[in-house]
């Protein structure tokens, strides 16, 4: 295909010049993903920077959190470690049933995996809030009658992880809500990287004699192994963003209440707090900063997965030929 | 060896490889029974809200529910007017504001940038900012825009959602830029066109009905949306009046009505809930049954999560 189709001494100028126009344009287009992310970063950085300035690294380790004028004080780390913990549960929840769906997605007839596989990703497609809805009016007070009450119960006083008092409103309740979230993303994606395993790989586990799974043991697994820990970590990374549902479900404590001691315990999230404190905070004190702040770490964070989670599925799906490294 | 010697290694083997085949077996049928409660255990929950929605939220549903403006509670007149009217304002602003930027980003990452530097860090960056986490995009709107003109107003949320949108949008694009067979271009080009009216007039008629599949999507995501919401349009219980004054919107409403104590606002709320959903699954069940089995539903599914046709 040749670079340029007009020749110069035939056509007018001026449609050269609509051409490098239209070419600019769309390059503009294309390039304002970068400076939004360049400016959204360095702008969230700027207004921020009193409470970088007022409490440095103690932002990040402290566990104060008050806006009171004249007592303020601010310490991001429950919030960090609420969003970690209950990011960490739902994927530990959520990635084994994840990769459940896209093998029984495989090994199905095409006719019934193709709606399967489509039923899963409509789970996607119910608005966040809506799963904040059920969860907080639904499956909270069935899930503490029959689940947290009993294991409180039993085991309340023997392991540390379930004490507290089982009222619904706490981390588990948020990090469950958040696996059933995350399924949809985790189950597609893998099943994506799954099926780019090359057929020869499947056909020599067979030949061998293996059986369904042990072919999955022996040809999947293996060699889509970098994939699926992207798949993961692109679950993670939709974990770590989800407001709506843990901010309704989560108990929003602040400061050092909200640091996890069990299971059962009212926690915070980075995106909870800001969701639940943007409006109310004062623009004149450091509320604002600080909350902007979380943004900015949450930014971090989030883009730190997301970036890693590409790589790995990225490789994964481009090799597509050869033996197994 | 002798031969009974070798009988009775075969007859051995035979057993230990019986026994063995029966175990496997077994640990296979065991792990397909895994997989399927696995399935099962998905799929409840969907099935869950959809009904908890149906049942809970039909029973509020009338004609002053869905065009009014809210009174107060206790009064007994909770609607969802204005909330309605707003979330349809806010995805029209975000599409006025997000559709052309990510249609011709899209056009440049197909038609354009090819495997260039430029092309591929937009196109990886754009695969990451999809993934941003949307409160972000919120507090990112809320000083770009908030702050600036020094009021909450509508121009903030549309702008915030756009910034949703024209990923998706862009990546939908190209994908189905990409679909389009090089030799319509190739006759385009020996009727003498310019690449411009090439890519305008020929290509984009082509892959028209994959852009408008991932508008569409894309416009469900945004509709659903609360978290950018909360700190640019914030909510109000009247109808729109201008652009620069606070608005509803439906995912603010149902969180509104989830804070307060009164079974009124619980009904109310899953009321809203079955309206956001019937919205959301008209556009998702419509663009699957209008468009989406000739283009397989792969490749726009692979974009919706992230491009996977990393180059």
């Amino acid at each position: 295909m040749p670079k340029r189709w007009i020749q110069r001494d035939e056509k007018p100028r001026r449609w050269l010049l609509s051409e490098r126009i239209f070419k600019y344009a769309t390059a503009a287009a294309g390039a304002y993903v970068l400076a939004v992310i360049l400016v959204m970063a360095l702008q969230l950085g700027f207004e921020s920077a009193p409470i970088w300035e007022e409490e440095g690294a103690e932002f990040i380790f402290g566990t104060d959190w008050n806006s009171v004028p004249g007592r303020e004080s601010y310490g991001a780390l429950p919030y960090v470690l609420g969003t970690l913990i209950t990011s960490a549960l739902a994927l530990a929840l959520g990635f084994p049933l994840s990769i459940g769906i896209a093998m029984l997605v495989m090994i199905m007839p095409k006719r019934l995996g193709r709606p399967l596989g489509y039923l899963v990703d409509l789970i996607e497609a119910v608005p966040s809030v809506v799963f904040g809805l059920w969860g907080l009016f639904v499956f909270r007070l069935y899930f503490r009658d029959y689940v947290e009450k009993p294991l409180h119960d039993t085991f309340g006083d023997s392991i540390y992880l379930f004490g507290g008092t089982p009222f619904g409103l706490d981390i588990l309740t948020a990090s469950i809500i958040l696996a059933i979230m995350i399924i949809p993303t985790i189950s597609s994606i893998s099943r994506e990287v799954m099926s780019a395993v090359p057929q020869q790989q499947k056909e020599a586990a067979y030949m061998l004699g293996s059986t369904t799974f042990e072919m999955f043991r022996m040809a999947i697994f293996p060699y889509s192994k970098a994939g699926l820990l992207g798949a993961a970590m692109l679950g993670l990374g939709r974990a770590v963003g989800e407001t709506m549902a843990v901010t309704m479900l989560i108990g929003n404590a602040t400061g050092a209440n909200a640091m996890v001691s069990s299971l059962f315990d009212a926690g915070q999230t980075m995106p909870s707090i800001i969701a639940n404190e943007f409006l109310e905070a004062s623009p004149v004190g450091l509320h604002t900063p600080a909350l902007i702040g979380i943004g900015l770490i949450l930014l971090g964070v989030g883009l730190s997965i997301n970036v890693a989670a590409h790589f790995l599925v990225g490789r994964m799906v481009k090799v597509n030929e050869g033996p197994v490294h | 060896m002798s031969h009974e010697n070798r009988q009775q290694k075969r007859a051995e083997i035979r057993a230990m490889f019986k026994s063995n085949v029966r175990r496997r077996l077994w640990v296979d049928k065991i792990m397909v029974g895994a997989v399927v409660v696995c399935a099962l255990v998905a799929i409840i929950p969907l099935v869950w809200i959809l009904g908890t929605a149906v049942y809970s939220g039909l029973p509020a549903l009338s004609w002053a529910f869905l065009t009014e403006e809210p009174g107060a509670v206790g009064a007994g007149l909770i609607s969802i007017g204005p909330a309605i009217q707003g979330t349809i304002i806010l995805i029209g602003l975000s599409s006025i504001l997000g559709l052309p930027v990510g249609i011709l980003g899209g056009i440049y990452l197909a038609e354009f940038g090819g495997g260039g530097w430029l092309a591929r860090q937009i196109r990886f960056f754009m695969d990451v900012f999809i993934q941003v986490p949307s409160i972000v995009l919120g507090i990112f709107a809320f000083l770009a825009v908030v702050l600036i003109l020094g009021h909450f107003s509508v121009w903030a949320g549309g702008f915030a959602l756009s910034l949703i949108m024209f990923p998706i949008v862009a990546r939908a694009t190209e994908e189905a830029i990409r679909m389009v067979p090089w030799t319509y271009r190739e006759a385009g080009a020996a009727l003498g066109l310019s690449k411009m009216a090439i890519t305008l007039r020929i290509v984009l008629s082509q892959a028209k009905k994959g852009i408008i599949t991932g508008v569409l999507l894309s416009v469900s995501r945004v509709g659903g949306e609360t978290a950018p919401l909360i700190m640019t349009v914030v909510g109000s219980s009247v109808f729109f009046e201008d652009m620069d004054t606070p608005m509803d919107a439906l995912p603010l409403r149902i969180w509104r009505f989830s804070l307060q104590p009164y079974d009124e606002a619980r009904i109310a709320g899953w009321g809203a809930a079955f309206t956001l959903l019937l919205i959301i699954f008209a556009i998702h069940l419509g663009v699957r049954y209008f468009f989406m089995q000739e283009h397989g539903g792969k490749g726009l599914r692979g974009v919706l999560h992230l491009g996977r046709k990393v180059r």
